[in-house]
């Protein structure tokens, strides 16, 4: 191979490197060694082998596709790597549509003034912190907001957890012939105690979909920073999406150490932050496109939503009945059940309701903490739910 | 082609796979039809001796390729089916209890104590798929298929990692045990999970898309001879209208085949309104979907095929 050739596919993965693909010298000259068997005059061999070699993800593949044919049209400028890194941001901020919202509701929102409250500040005497707990998040002030989250931050709870298929030495119904014959040599053979193992346990995998429309936007925030604390440590297993009139991923822009910044960027990742609401809409493209993927391994699923939807309520029904049917249990988390007068007539809640397990509200600490003690004492396997009939109908 | 070479044949392969075409066109000889990328990402797996990772919808014919391939190259196919829980003792080796039980009866009886070491060699050992694929004295590697991985969990995927890195197997009472060459590693994945990317990194990997209407209507003529030309093309080209709507999940390749397979033992000839309703089950598996295309939509997607055509 000629120099020149490896030194284009060194900057070729370099170009890639920028994208946030996998492509380090190592793996280019992975691809060099490809070539060897490829021939690089037929360009769309090279293409396709330089392709199964650098990208592991389909999402990926459109982005080195465009790379590639901007990198390979002609020779090597400062031009087309301008043109990738225009690219490259696109990648990372998907059209950033608004500047992430302050929190509303006080203009001394706590992070204005730029430096972190001094811890003693958050520490609430017994009889505030007792107001607080059941004071409704939407009447907050600033000062009692930035309490909360930090009350919401200290949160230790863990998630129910589900049996696994995994075994392990214990005192479980099944026995364990491997170390029972190896105990049974040491008295000749015969068996003395029947060794045993049990099933072990996992945290249930969390999958959130958050209603992030305008009334529901102060809510959903602290859920979601109380669904980090609660999620801490076991992050592979949770899952947040974000809808309004659209359904968007947010799993990736909350991973990260600081949740504040996280939502900031999550806000960025959603188009439709603070925008109107289409919840079956929302729940459709879920059910569609990742339910099979996120949904597997007895997941729990939280709503968090108000239920003013604009859509039709018989295809919210029906997405309804399609998510109950593919989760372990479906929580709706719902802050207008913290009034007293609140009773659910508006038509989205009415269609959604048959379809959900638990109906919760969730309009002050005292209810997420109810609402963590629910998550932790999940029952286990539960008994076949019988589905409206509307459901298969509709 | 040598006439002679059918009666007697030591291992090397008929046709020499030396280049992306050749490998397709044995590919195509064995009824599947690739595409020039999957027959370069193959390509590539054999020659830099990397696992291949094939990841895609249910029904596109990722398990396919490893059986195929283990045709081509004249060897043994080794599957391994993953679901969760999937641990050493089934995917690697497990002793065999009722033998050593039995061995230990026998010595007793003799009036021997049983020797440990005897009683864990290998002759009490059972070999699993992953132990068989990097064990066996062949003439040949064999190709392992280590299919539908996303069933499988996290533990399982850090141990196929580990194999994967040295093709070596450590069983504390035996040894090391190392593959003198190492097999053929296909991996199929239906994305019901993402898959641990360490794993992804050692693979080549490639996404097999829905074939396009041309590739599919060979495929359906390739593997349902008995369809008529007319029935063919009408059943790929309805199958790939019905891709475009909007449904739960869409038919696969295999979906198709066993459509045309249904339609040719009923003795059809071309596509109408009322036999697709009737049959759509060969084709959707989920209630709504079903209802959804069934009558008017089915006689919708029928014009607008024939128009598309």
């Amino acid at each position: 191979m000629s120099g020149r050739l490896l030194g284009n596919l060194l900057r070729f993965g370099k170009v890639l490197r920028g994208l946030g693909l996998d492509a380090g010298p190592a793996r280019m000259i992975g691809v060099a060694q490809a070539l060897e068997h490829v021939s690089i005059g037929n360009k769309s061999d090279f293409h396709d082998a330089a392709r199964s070699l650098l990208v592991r993800r389909r999402e990926d593949m459109a982005l080195f596709d465009r790379a590639f044919e901007a990198f390979w049209r002609k020779p090597v400028s400062g031009e087309t790597s301008l043109d990738l890194r225009a690219l490259g941001e696109q990648r990372r901020w998907r059209s950033p549509a608004f500047a992430p919202p302050a929190p509303q509701g006080d203009s001394r929102a706590p992070e204005a003034g730029g430096q972190d409250p001094p811890a003693s500040a958050v520490v609430l005497t017994y009889s505030p912190a007792e107001v607080l707990r059941h004071k409704d998040f939407g009447q907050l002030t600033g000062e009692e907001l930035t309490a909360v989250r930090a009350s919401i931050a200290g949160l230790a709870w863990r998630l129910a957890v589900r049996r696994t298929r995994r075994t392990r030495p214990g005192h479980g119904r099944l026995p364990d012939l491997r170390r029972t014959l190896r105990h049974s040599l040491s008295s000749g053979g015969e068996v003395v105690i029947w060794e045993r193992r049990e099933r072990k346990t996992r945290p249930r995998p969390l999958v959130v979909l958050a209603d992030v429309s305008g009334s529901m936007e102060r809510y959903t925030r602290l859920v979601v920073l109380f669904l980090y604390a609660l999620a801490e440590g076991l992050d592979p297993s949770v899952e947040v999406f974000a809808f309004g009139t659209r359904l968007t991923r947010i799993t990736k822009e909350l991973a990260g150490r600081d949740p504040e910044e996280a939502l900031a960027r999550a806000a960025r990742a959603v188009p439709d932050w603070s925008g109107g609401t289409r919840i079956g809409e929302s729940l459709k493209a879920f059910n569609y496109r990742w339910a099979r993927r996120v949904l597997s391994r007895g997941a729990v699923v939280i709503v968090i939503s108000d239920g003013w939807d604009r859509g039709e309520p018989e295809l919210l029904a029906r997405e309804m009945a399609r998510l109950q049917r593919s989760a372990h249990r479906v929580i709706w988390l719902n802050p207008l059940l913290g009034s007293p007068r609140y009773e659910p007539l508006a038509r989205g809640i009415r269609a959604a309701l048959p379809f959900v397990d638990d109906f919760l509200p969730v309009h002050n600490l005292s209810s997420l903490e109810d609402l963590a003690r629910r998550l932790e004492a999940l029952p286990g396997p539960r008994a076949p739910r019988r589905q409206a009939p509307a459901a298969a109908g509709a | 082609m040598p006439a002679s070479e059918s009666s007697y044949t030591f291992p090397v392969p008929k046709t020499p796979i030396d280049s992306i075409d050749s490998l397709q066109t044995a590919l195509r000889k064995r009824k599947y039809l690739a595409q020039r990328g999957l027959a370069t990402s193959v390509f590539l797996a054999l020659k830099l001796q990397r696992p291949l990772f094939l990841e895609g919808e249910a029904g596109v014919g990722k398990t396919e390729v490893a059986k195929v391939l283990a045709d081509i190259l004249q060897t043994e196919l080794i599957r391994m089916q993953c679901y969760e829980g999937l641990d050493v003792h089934h995917a690697v080796y497990e002793w065999n209890y009722a033998r050593q039980i039995l061995h230990i009866r026998l010595a007793e009886a003799r009036g021997d104590r049983p020797d440990e070491a005897e009683l864990f060699g290998p002759e009490f050992l059972l070999r699993r798929p992953l132990l068989q694929a990097i064990e066996g004295r062949r003439e040949k590697p064999p190709v392992l298929l280590v299919d539908e991985i996303d069933r499988s969990d996290e533990e399982f995927e850090a141990y196929l990692l580990e194999i994967l890195s040295d093709f070596q197997i450590t069983i504390p009472e035996i040894g090391t045990v190392r593959a003198e060459r190492p097999p053929v590693v296909v991996i199929t994945s239906n994305r019901t999970r993402e898959v641990h990317d360490a794993l992804k990194r050692r693979c080549l990997y490639h996404w097999i898309d829905y074939p396009s209407f041309d590739d599919e209507l060979a495929i359906v003529r390739e593997k349902v001879p008995g369809a008529s030309a007319r029935l063919a093309r009408e059943v790929a080209g309805f199958v790939s209208e019905l891709r475009r709507a909007d449904l739960f999940k869409v038919p696969g390749v295999a979906e198709t085949l066993d459509w045309a397979a249904a339609l040719v033992a009923l003795d059809r000839q071309a596509l109408d309104p009322q036999i697709v309703s009737e049959t759509l089950g060969a084709l959707l598996k989920y209630q709504d979907d079903v209802e959804k295309i069934r009558g008017d939509a089915a006689r919708t997607l029928l014009d607008r095929m024939k128009v598309g055509a």
